[in-house]
């Protein structure tokens, strides 16, 4: 086997040491100095010494001796290509791709939520997870998928583990992705709801996806750059055009929406886009949010790294005893459950095995794909954490948290946090508003707003003009809610497939993707799915996120332990059992937070649905009306609301358990064979297939 | 010896094809000279159907993108 990898030279190892000296210091900088503000550079610079020696060391370490990347073996792209799925392609364009599909809304929204135990305790599991855990998982399964013809999670679970479990992972697939969609769509509700410039610059990219749409297929086929910055410009307009609707009292009523609706709107948008020819309205707004996604991740960048700002948030915060506004329960499980996305996400070992192991050009090249872009994903995390950190406390906390503790009017607010130790005046709620072109800040929960009103204040620090921050903040929110639809009409398409895969199971006919039918049929279950929870979330007392992301944190987090168990059985089927805890570990982890979060949200007195579900039945019984239900029909809404959250996590944690059981069932068997087991592709040298 | 017969030889084309790989779109003339070396009997779709093709299979309901 030859190695891709050089032996350190002399230099190397005075300048590794410089790197891990340097990274010690600012990582103490950031953990031990209290009571006086710190520059986020320190936290930046921290963060990048700990990604430089996670990848130098460990990731080479599970290069060479879990993985066995051989750079000599031929890879999928190499011995299936065909120049369309399948086509060997440069490590840095898989890198861009790669990453581009990782990147999301995910880690943008759960730092966000988390700076409510102070920036620390979010940093340090970003920084450790990341290293551990999510590089290692997503690494690992694109190690697993290039070994396996670029097969599919999935496929690879049914060969490895067996028909039973494959099939009921697929199943936890799709409920999980309903609950991301049906949270995602929630954040875009909640940074809209009374925002008529909001709702207007978002509602202006449908006609300008058409217009894209048309002129991609039949004025100027395929022309992706052109069509791209038309629509950019068009956007930046509507931005533009976005503060005469809001000062435009007539205007305005056109566009201004409760939450009630907005979920309304919402859920008939996502039929629609799904349903409609995907060249009209869907590709066309994912150009644009692909493209707008890499361009205001770069731009955060710029920003932090410019304007340097200093972070206003403490390091810790008192509610990591679990009685914070934002999410409710302690750091532990809660804190690893809310980051998921930046640390680690279940959703990138999808991608890991999808397109990415199908362009790989050499093996050798999947570190730095796999294990280095999720690297670059928990880089926007802790950009996501400092630009919250760097809000005023107060304000922070105004946004995030729900009306039903802090008051819904700007004293009520400012007396109640300041009452919190975070010191915050009615006027600079209502100023900070006045800047971002909005009538009020609270309440707005969802991360989607807070990082906008961040971005909005690091760039007008930069560039200060007049009326200025109102624009980057509508900017950062159309760009936010325009990625996050896009993930919304494509993840509703995909769900779509899959229920009329397993419906086809029961019908054959509503197999047929071609058939109207069908489709409709399966896409109005499948909105369904997500709308409910979407709804439920926009009535929801405490204002839908705080009930709502936890779900989402565990189901993340338990694919996530689902890929990590797999690839310990393979580690152990491949009889490489001394490095078994490199895939064990996090993946135990993970499990354990998954259970604890779900035990405490079903059993525990005061943060579990059941307690919910519970003082309002209470309520019902003694003819007591609790706000925000203003009838006994809504009251047994919320009742009913969360015994289905109970359920379902009752039937995330039945899964982990199940997965558990079956990979345990195949380590042991693996553990006792005396040869390998792992069902890989066979040798095939590179030499003996490059042209 | 040379498998990687789309390396991008500027950090514009590298920045086109990313970006068009990013869009589920591979690289065209890759695919044209692997129907012409490979497949001679087919016809070589223009960039317009070729790109018709690409973007009905992105969505085809295997892909997937994060959250």
């Amino acid at each position: 086997m030859q190695s891709a990898i050089p032996k350190p030279s002399p230099a190397g190892k005075i300048l590794w040491a410089a790197i891990a000296i340097v990274g010690a210091w600012c990582l103490g900088v950031v953990a031990l100095r209290r009571g006086e503000p710190i520059n986020a550079i320190w936290l930046v610079t921290a963060s990048i010494a700990v990604f430089l020696i996670g990848y130098r060391f460990y990731s080479r370490m599970i290069a060479t001796r879990v993985l066995q990347l051989d750079p000599s073996r031929a890879t999928p792209s190499v011995l299936r290509n065909d120049g369309l799925d399948y086509v060997p392609t440069d490590r840095w364009v898989v890198f861009g791709h790669h990453f581009a599909a990782i990147a999301g809304a995910g880690p943008l929204v759960g730092p966000v939520l988390a700076a409510q135990m102070g920036y620390l305790p979010g940093t340090l599991w970003i920084l450790v997870g990341v290293v551990f855990a999510g590089a290692v998982q997503d690494f690992m399964i694109l190690g697993l998928s290039l070994r396996r013809d670029g097969r599919s999670l999935g496929h690879m679970l049914r060969e490895e583990l067996g028909e039973v479990p494959g099939v009921i992972a697929m199943v936890g697939v799709l409920v999980l992705m309903m609950i991301v969609l049906a949270v995602l769509a929630l954040v875009v509700v909640k940074a809209l709801t009374h925002s008529p410039w909001g709702t207007f610059t978002v509602a202006a990219t449908i006609p300008i996806a058409l217009l894209m749409g048309v002129y991609l297929r039949f004025v100027r086929p395929g022309r992706i750059l052109e069509v791209s910055i038309i629509g950019l410009i068009l956007l930046l307009a509507s931005i533009w055009y976005g503060k005469t609707v809001n000062d435009t009292p007539t205007l305005a009523a056109l566009f201004d929406f409760d939450a009630k609706a907005l979920a309304w709107l919402l859920i008939g948008y996502g039929f629609f886009a799904s349903v409609l020819p995907v060249w009209l309205l869907l590709a066309p707004r994912d150009y644009l949010s692909t493209f707008l996604k890499i361009g205001t991740i770069a731009l955060l960048a710029l920003a932090i790294f410019l304007a340097a700002p200093t972070l206003q948030m403490p390091a810790v915060t008192k509610f990591i005893d679990g009685t914070g506004p934002v999410f409710a329960g302690n750091l532990f499980p809660f804190l690893f459950i809310t980051i998921a996305c930046g640390a680690v996400s279940g959703w990138h070992s999808i991608i890991a095995s999808g397109t990415t192991p199908k362009l790989l050009a050499n093996e050798g090249e999947a570190r730095l794909v796999g294990y280095g872009g999720m690297l670059m994903e928990a880089f926007v995390a802790i950009m996501a954490l400092i630009a919250a950190a760097s809000l005023h406390p107060g304000v922070y906390f105004a946004m995030n948290s729900p009306g039903a503790l802090v008051g819904t009017t700007a004293e009520q607010a400012a007396q109640t946090i300041s009452s919190w130790g975070f010191l915050v005046t009615p006027a600079e709620l209502t100023d900070t508003a006045r800047n971002i072109g909005e009538s009020t800040i609270l309440g707005r929960a969802g991360g989607a707003p807070t990082l906008a009103v961040g971005m909005a204040q690091l760039l007008h620090g930069i560039m200060p003009g007049e009326g200025m921050m109102a624009l980057w903040y509508h900017y950062a929110i159309l760009f936010e809610a325009l990625f996050i639809l896009t993930t919304v009409d494509a993840g509703t398409r995909v769900g779509r497939f899959m229920i009329q895969e397993l419906a086809g199971m029961a019908w054959a006919p509503l197999k047929q993707t071609e058939s109207w039918v069908g489709n409709i049929v399966a896409t109005v279950i499948c909105v369904g799915l997500w709308g409910y929870f979407l709804y439920q979330g926009a009535v929801d007392p405490l204002g839908g996120i705080n009930t709502l992301w936890p779900l989402f944190g565990i189901a993340n987090q338990m694919l996530a332990a689902i890929a990590l168990m797999l690839a310990t059985v393979v580690t152990v089927k491949l009889k490489r059992q001394r490095y078994v805890l490199v895939p064990a570990v996090p993946a135990a982890w993970l499990v354990i937070c998954t259970l604890t979060a779900g035990w405490q949200k079903i059993f525990d007195a005061k943060i579990s649905f059941t307690a919910a579900a519970q003082k309002y039945a209470d309520a019902m019984a003694s003819g007591k009306l609790l706000a925000p239900a203003k009838s006994m029909d809504e009251m047994q809404r919320i009742i009913t609301n969360n015994r289905v959250d109970m359920a379902l996590t009752a039937l995330f944690m039945l899964l982990v358990l199940t997965m558990l059981f079956f990979s345990l069932r195949s380590i042991v068997r693996a553990w006792r064979a005396t040869h390998p087991t792992a069902h890989e592709e066979p040798y095939v040298a590179l030499s003996s297939v490059a042209q | 010896m040379e498998p990687n017969a789309s390396a991008p030889r500027s950090l514009w084309q590298w920045a086109v094809q990313t970006a068009r790989l990013c869009c589920g779109v591979p690289d065209y003339d890759v695919y044209v000279k692997h129907l012409r070396e490979h497949h001679p009997e087919r016809p070589v779709p223009s960039y317009g159907e070729f790109f018709r093709e690409r973007q009905e299979a992105r969505y085809r309901g295997t892909g997937g993108r994060c959250c």
